[in-house]
């Protein structure tokens, strides 16, 4: 039987379309990347060109560089490159998140990039692509991970927020200032007090202000503030244990992650309260999504691969994992 | 069960022992008594007898979520809680029972001689009864291990605070192997006569290793230095013609050290001793390998007695002529405890532990040297004005161990982390070099490095996998550390014909090739 040649493969580089020549999230530098979304892990520097979603393009740019030769396109739009017909379609991850779709001689491949299947009210939600083969990420692909609703671990925070301020104590957050923090801004109870950011969080919210993609009233933290007593303050993981967060006396320290849902994990953390909040899909999410792209073959990236490709197995699939070169087995830290 | 949940959850998320002794403290005053004991006894690891095994949990569990049970035990080893695992792999529902602790618990403990089958049919509808931390802690119930940060005197002090009496008091009371079952809440805390408890051991007065320089400590003419043991820390009780033997851990160790009982035919009577409990075979120290064969015995044969006699080397004195002597300066207690070795009949389960005359620091530091040519693990310094301290109290006591072996080798296999350091590689077996060239595996250890260095070392095992086997990875024998452990024996157990004691990474030797590192021969050396 002659070997049937998949469209879309790993190599050293990232995930090769070679009919196309061209490559999905490269991890090293390529003449041609398409971009599933903002995060250092997918948009790496380096690539002579780009394409991404239109909303990820400030993203990319403000993070890789402004002179990045790059062209944004919209959700559903389809180019051709050599034959073969490429389009972008919402992943709900972040911001300009998108699984791409590739199209071959009638053969339909989906990455996914990394997605989330609740709608966070920030990005554009998720939406299933059919497809005969489909890349998934798998990061949270253990069955321990499930999510409540995004409203209700918010609404815990709301009134974690609630009881330090009334006791006078600062409230932090640590998340990432690329999609966790928008999630948070966007759904958090404005009116309980200010909002104060670190830097890093108050120039990607610019970036996307500008861009005219999201927009809300935060404070930066400065020398000047007093009291921070009444406030929630969100920092990316690494402002919490530098001198910059000495500032806060007394502060409750919180941190929002998937991970937080294991105790192992939040004592580790060494925080005081974690909030379950992730930008990726749950175990429920994962076998959801992949059920209604009516793929047969999935390959598995990007977390617990192994398991989660045994268990595709045994679900019927034709199931592979594959590894790429940016990640460990799910670190406790990253979420991306 | 949900005060003790709410109780679990404030300990579990906070670090400050203010906020712990304050979330204790109005748990008590909600709670009934009856809860209280129970949770007493649980955080101080007193948990009912397991009536339902773990693996019986684990295949109920895998089978009510639907998952095959090897995903399961993937699962679960990632998690690296079952109690955890279990709870949160099994379908979420809102359930809340409104069962009390006691309740659960006395449920939990009728299974004890049921038939598999009720056990499947009582546990599965007590997890469709609860949810989130509810159903962890049932399971905790029944796998125990409750770590929630609460030490011994941490609880006492809650306690204390909680019914207006001093926290010494408190401490001694909680004292020995009582459990709910055996004794009420008004006779463990409130009795008039607790003293009178002829088992009840006092609490252990524990030391600190000493920090920095010792000159620092003073005068050393107020210093009295004993050698450090490495045995097992007992506290002999003799009172109305009884005798009990208790462990550091407070467990009554009368069945595995019978030899103690013929302490019946002392005159002496109303006294409790402190002192090191040692295996003294044909004049000289036993091993701790020799002790470990005495330890967790309920019987102990003829054969052994005689092989492996045991000894205590007395050191202190805390209960003399019926009365508690420990407010008395260290000093007199030491007066006393010589006076009675010097008069009279000493039975020879007892030997007085040995004050090393020091004119100066120097003097000390010698003998220190000399501790393990002793079989000793360093010195003892204990002020001659501090009196017997209620657990770990920093000044009147010091720890002055000798510095640990180190020997530098080879990472061979490496295993993920089980619980805390989930997703890292954080156990790791070494080998070292034997006379063909060849590494030959010797140690296990899994602390001692920085969470940086954790996760640097995975990224090498990810990159650097040989062969898989479950969990454990054989790696490239690249990485060199250096491991420091305090005592090495022979051992026919191993293939390396050595065992190592408390072996742990010491730093690692970025420095040094695989090649650079230590030999079998090296190590063979230090037996
Ligand atoms: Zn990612
Ligand atoms: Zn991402």
């Amino acid at each position: 039987m002659a070997a049937h040649k998949d469209l879309l493969t790993f190599n050293k580089n990232g995930i090769y379309c070679s009919v196309a020549g061209v490559y999905i999230d490269p991890w090293r530098k390529v003449d041609k990347a398409l971009i599933t979304h903002g995060h250092s892990d997918h948009a790496r520097s380096g690539s002579k060109s780009y394409i991404c979603h239109k909303d990820t393009l400030p993203i990319i740019r403000h993070r890789i560089g402004k002179s990045i030769e790059a062209r944004g396109i919209q959700y559903g739009e389809v180019f051709t490159i050599n034959g073969v017909r490429f389009s972008f379609h919402p992943a709900g991850h972040i911001i300009g998140s998108s699984q791409i779709r590739v199209e071959y001689k009638g053969e339909v491949w989906v990455a996914s990039g990394d997605y989330k299947i609740q709608d966070d009210g920030v990005c554009t939600p998720f939406e299933p692509i059919e497809c005969h083969a489909f890349i998934t990420e798998s990061t949270f692909g253990l069955p321990i991970y499930s999510w409540k609703p995004i409203r209700e671990t918010i609404g815990e925070m709301n009134t974690w927020w609630e009881a330090n301020k009334s006791l006078g104590k600062p409230s932090i957050i640590s998340a990432y200032s690329l999609g966790k923090a928008q999630n948070i801004l966007h759904n958090i109870d404005k009116t309980i007090g200010p909002i104060y950011c670190h830097g890093a969080i108050i120039a990607m919210n610019k970036v996307l202000q500008e861009a005219g993609l999201f927009d809300c009233d935060i404070l930066p933290v400065t020398d000047d503030v007093k009291n921070y007593g009444n406030a929630l303050v969100l920092t990316p993981g690494s402002g919490i244990n530098g001198p910059w967060a000495k500032r806060f006396k007394q502060a409750s320290i919180g941190v929002a992650s998937g991970w937080m849902n294991l105790r192992g994990a939040r004592r580790r953390r060494g925080v005081d309260k974690g909030f379950v909040l992730s930008d990726h899909a749950d175990w429920d999410g994962l076998n959801a999504a992949i059920k209604a792209t009516g793929a047969t073959k999935v390959v598995v990236t990007h977390g617990y691969q192994d398991i989660f490709t045994r268990w595709l197995c045994e679900q019927g699939y034709d199931a592979v994992s594959e590894k790429t070169l940016f990640e460990g087995e799910g670190s406790e830290n990253a979420e991306h | 069960m949900k005060d003790f949940t709410t109780l679990f959850l404030a300990l579990d998320s906070t670090t400050k022992t203010t906020a712990k002794v304050n979330a204790l403290v109005s748990y008590f005053t909600k709670a009934r008594e009856s809860d209280i004991l129970w949770t007493i006894a649980l955080f101080s690891h007193k948990r009912p007898k397991r009536t339902v095994n773990t693996r019986l949990l684990r295949e109920w569990a895998a089978e009510l979520s639907g998952i095959p049970l090897w995903l399961f035990e993937e699962t679960y080893h990632i998690a690296g809680d079952l109690a955890e695992t279990i709870a949160l792999i099994i379908p979420v529902n809102s359930e809340d029972s409104r069962k009390s602790l006691t309740q659960w618990i006395q449920e939990i403990k009728s299974l004890a001689k049921t038939e598999e089958e009720v056990k499947k049919d009582y546990i599965l509808s007590a997890w469709n009864s609860l949810s989130g931390e509810g159903r962890f802690l049932f399971n905790k119930l029944i796998t125990g291990g409750f770590r929630v940060g609460v030490s011994k005197k941490l609880m006492a002090k809650a306690l204390a605070k909680h019914l207006g009496k001093e926290e010494s008091e408190i401490a001694h009371r909680l004292m020995g192997d009582w459990t709910p079952d055996t004794v009420s809440f008004q006779e463990l805390l409130l009795s008039e006569d607790f003293d009178q408890t002829l088992s009840k051991p006092y609490p252990f007065y524990l030391a600190y290793a000493i920090e920095g320089e010792v000159e620092s400590l003073g005068d050393v003419k107020e210093w009295m230095a004993e050698y450090k043991w490495d045995g097992i820390r007992g506290q002999l009780i003799k009172r109305s013609g009884e005798v009990f033997v208790w462990s550091r851990g407070e467990e009554l160790i009368n069945a595995a050290f019978p030899e103690f009982q013929e302490l019946l035919t002392w005159q002496l009577d109303g006294l409790v001793l402190d002192g090191e409990i040692v295996v003294w075979k044909e004049g000289a120290l036993g091993s701790f390998q020799d002790l470990q064969k005495r330890l967790g015995r309920k019987k102990v044969s003829k054969k052994t007695l005689k092989e492996l006699p045991a000894t205590m080397i007395v050191y202190d004195i805390l209960e003399y002529e019926g009365k508690d002597i420990r407010s008395l300066p260290q000093s007199e207690r030491r007066q006393i405890l010589d006076s009675i070795f010097n008069s009279g009949e000493i039975p020879s389960q007892l030997s007085l532990s040995e004050v090393l005359e020091a004119r100066s620091w120097e003097d000390l530091k010698a003998l220190r040297q000399g501790a393990r040519a002793k079989d000793a693990e360093g010195l003892m310094l204990k002020h001659s004005n501090t009196p017997y301290q209620d657990g770990r109290k920093k000044g009147g006591w010091w720890k002055w161990k000798l510095d640990p072996y180190t020997i530098d080798a080879v990472m061979l296999y490496a295993q993920r982390g089980h619980g805390r350091r989930t997703n890292l590689y954080t156990d790791y077996t070494f080998a070292v070099w034997n006379a063909e060239g060849m590494l030959v595996p010797f140690a296990k250890a899994y602390s001692g490095l920085t969470d940086v260095e954790f996760k640097a070392v995975t990224k090498f095992v990810n990159a650097n996998t040989l062969e898989k086997f479950g969990p454990v990875r054989s790696v490239k024998p690249e990485l060199v550390f250096e491991l420091a452990f305090e005592g090495i024996t022979k051992s026919s157990r191993h293939k390396s014909g050595i065992a190592l004691r408390f072996p742990r990474i010491h730093r690692w030797r970025k420095d040094k090739k695989a090649s650079e590192a230590n030999s079998l021969e090296d190590l063979e050396s230090l037996l």
